[in-house]
């Protein structure tokens, strides 16, 4: 006895369409994972354009779904169950995804899932690692910065801390625009990074002090330190070593994410430290982490790159370890939330 | 008598006796181009003189919802048409103007239930839907079609007494539309924001304010009934996203 579930993803600006299969021992195994980006077309703009994302979602969303079926070789009738993001994220192009996954649903006559990105981010690696022990969860991406305590998949996330101002992802790419990197940032950093010194330069480790919140994170001041860095070697008519700097900077966001992450997975009495978002496909955050959890004595966790960025597979995956937990399926009705929150895993 | 209800895998229901047998095609239409969150199950005969036939009509009003009420609104017209989801033949949808968020709820329910049910989805311009029922009245001289699209402008088209669209859709202010009206000869006005801007334009305004299911599927009927494959859907936006390319980097050092 298996089921498959289709996840629908569109939170942001890419368009996920995943197949997962799971049996009854709880094992998913992922079928297919299409997802459609727009991000070429947020580039110019040098960030994600609301309405751009939506426009690609709307004309993404049905080809998305054709190509995953194919490639997973499942038939309709195959499918047990419809997943969908339902927050958090942009309004308008949850939307598409949530009105899509209802007439799926409907049409298919299964149940329908609405459920949190951010567990999504977190059930995912059960794709590729198996089963997740309770686990302390850093997620990190250009929408979101989050350490979260999972206890399960299926039941409710506790949420540790969060960053007060930008995602790390967003200050990766503002500081590659002030370097003259492309949008976004991300990689582009992580490539030119690998050729400079961490240490050139001792950027500002953000909300790192004594009477600071422990597990929050800030990186707007990171962000201006570099700023003014930059602007005062050009003033000087110094060249920017753009390799030191980039370097410097990653340096400072992985220090500080790493440190908190392994710190609350101590306090917390975890002994598994999950990273997820499209910034835990950073090779140095990656590096960092596994020095600091070997240290630790914790085992570290992290999906490959493809299932780290926003996709469908882990809306599919959240989805179906919400069916064989046997829980109630979402209403009709289901709204989508910007705004909600990791508490919700499942929207009821 | 039993309804059969709407079980979208059920098998369909042995009709209710005397019930006749079909003998066109049954057509989910729907809407979200105005506040008004349309859905409806029409049913539509071969005879090019027969008029769409309305099973059930679920119309919500609620600009900001339009995702929450649509699929309960389809599914409660099937099961008052006394039909399954897997009955349909078509479907029909509005592709606006209309405000970009709500259309495009009903733009892609229609796109994922067509793949899903294996049928057509036919789009149609939704303020053609609104100029094909407001010209059941009579109107002396041409008829303006306009809704509301935000950031104090309208949608509007224009079409002769026999609804044939001759200008539009364009988006713009009341007062630029008000002042094109000689040229375009028009004789009354109707939708969503007719009544709005009466004062301004000064014309009769008929109705309806939004699109109706018979009347989206009196637009399509033609290409309902040849069979032909639909053209791909494209939602009629009629403006650029809001987006600025950065300009040059701001400094954030003082002096
Ligand atoms: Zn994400």
């Amino acid at each position: 006895m298996s089921a498959v579930v289709l996840g629908i993803e569109t939170s942001c600006d890419e368009t996920g369409i995943g197949l997962v299969r799971i049996d009854e021992a709880g094992t998913a195994t992922l079928l297919a994972n299409e997802v459609a980006s727009s991000v070429d077309e947020h580039a110019r703009f040098g960030g994600v354009v609301p309405e751009v994302a939506s426009r690609a979602h709307l004309q993404a969303m049905v080809p998305a779904v054709r190509r995953a079926m194919r490639t997973a070789g499942v038939r309709p009738r195959d499918v047990d169950a419809v997943a969908v993001t339902a927050g958090p994220g942009l309004t308008g192009a949850l939307l598409v995804g949530v009105a899509a996954a209802k007439a799926y649903a409907t049409a298919w006559d299964v149940p329908l899932y609405g459920v949190n990105h951010l567990a999504a981010h977190v059930a995912v690696d059960t794709l590729q690692h198996g089963p997740l022990p309770p686990a302390l969860a850093l997620l990190v991406s250009g929408g979101h910065s989050s350490l979260l305590d999972v206890p399960d998949l299926a039941g409710p996330v506790t949420p540790l801390g969060a960053t007060i101002d930008d995602a790390a992802g967003e200050a990766f790419d503002k500081v590659a625009r002030l370097l003259g990197l492309p949008f976004p940032g991300g990689p582009h950093i992580d490539r030119v990074a690998r050729e400079g010194d961490g240490a050139a330069i001792a950027f500002p480790r953000g909300l790192t002090g004594p009477r600071d919140a422990p597990f929050d994170f800030s990186f707007s001041g990171l962000k201006t330190a570099v700023a003014r860095h930059v602007e005062a070697l050009e003033r000087a008519g110094a060249p920017v070593p753009v390799a030191d700097v980039a370097a410097s900077f990653q340096e400072a966001v992985v220090d500080v994410l790493t440190a908190k992450a392994v710190r609350a997975a101590r306090e917390r009495g975890m002994d598994t430290l999950l990273l997820g978002g499209g910034v835990a496909a950073n090779s140095r955050l990656r590096e960092l982490a596994q020095e600091r959890c070997d240290a630790a004595g914790l085992r570290l966790r992290v999906p490959r790159p493809g299932l780290c960025t926003d996709n469908g597979a882990m809306v599919a995956a959240l989805g179906a370890h919400l069916l064989v937990n046997g829980a109630e399926p979402s209403p009709l009705e289901l709204p989508a939330d910007s705004g909600l929150p990791v508490t919700d895993v499942l929207v009821g | 008598m039993v309804s059969p209800g709407c079980d979208p895998k059920g098998l369909p229901a042995a009709p209710p006796e005397g019930a006749r047998t079909l003998v066109g095609v049954l057509v989910l239409a729907l809407d979200t181009a105005t506040p008004a969150v349309t859905a409806g199950v029409v049913e539509l005969t071969t005879a090019p003189s027969d008029p769409p036939t309305v099973r059930a009509t679920r119309i919500a009003h609620d600009a900001r919802k339009h995702a929450e009420l649509l699929m309960p609104g389809v599914l409660a017209a099937c099961a008052e048409a006394g039909v399954a989801l897997t009955d349909l033949d078509a479907i029909v949808t509005g592709t606006g103007p209309g405000p970009f968020t709500g259309l495009r709820v009903g733009m892609v329910t229609a796109a994922a239930l067509g793949d899903a049910l294996d049928v057509p989805v036919h789009g149609v311009c939704s303020l053609d839907a609104i100029a094909v029922e407001a010209v059941e009245a009579p109107v002396t001289g041409n008829l303006l079609v306009l809704i509301d699209a935000r950031r104090r402008e309208v949608y509007w088209a224009a079409y002769d007494d026999q609804a044939r669209r001759f200008d539009g859709p364009h988006v713009e202010t009341p007062a630029a539309l008000a002042a094109r009206l000689p040229e375009l000869g028009v004789g009354a006005t109707a939708g969503g924001a007719a009544e709005v801007h009466a004062g301004l334009l000064g014309r009769p305004v008929l109705s309806p304010a939004a699109p109706s299911p018979a009347a989206l599927v009196a637009v399509a009927a033609d290409v309902l009934r040849s069979g032909a494959a639909p053209e791909p859907l494209q939602p009629l936006y009629l403006r650029r996203p809001d987006a600025v390319e950065p300009g040059a980097r701001k400094r954030v050092s003082t002096g």
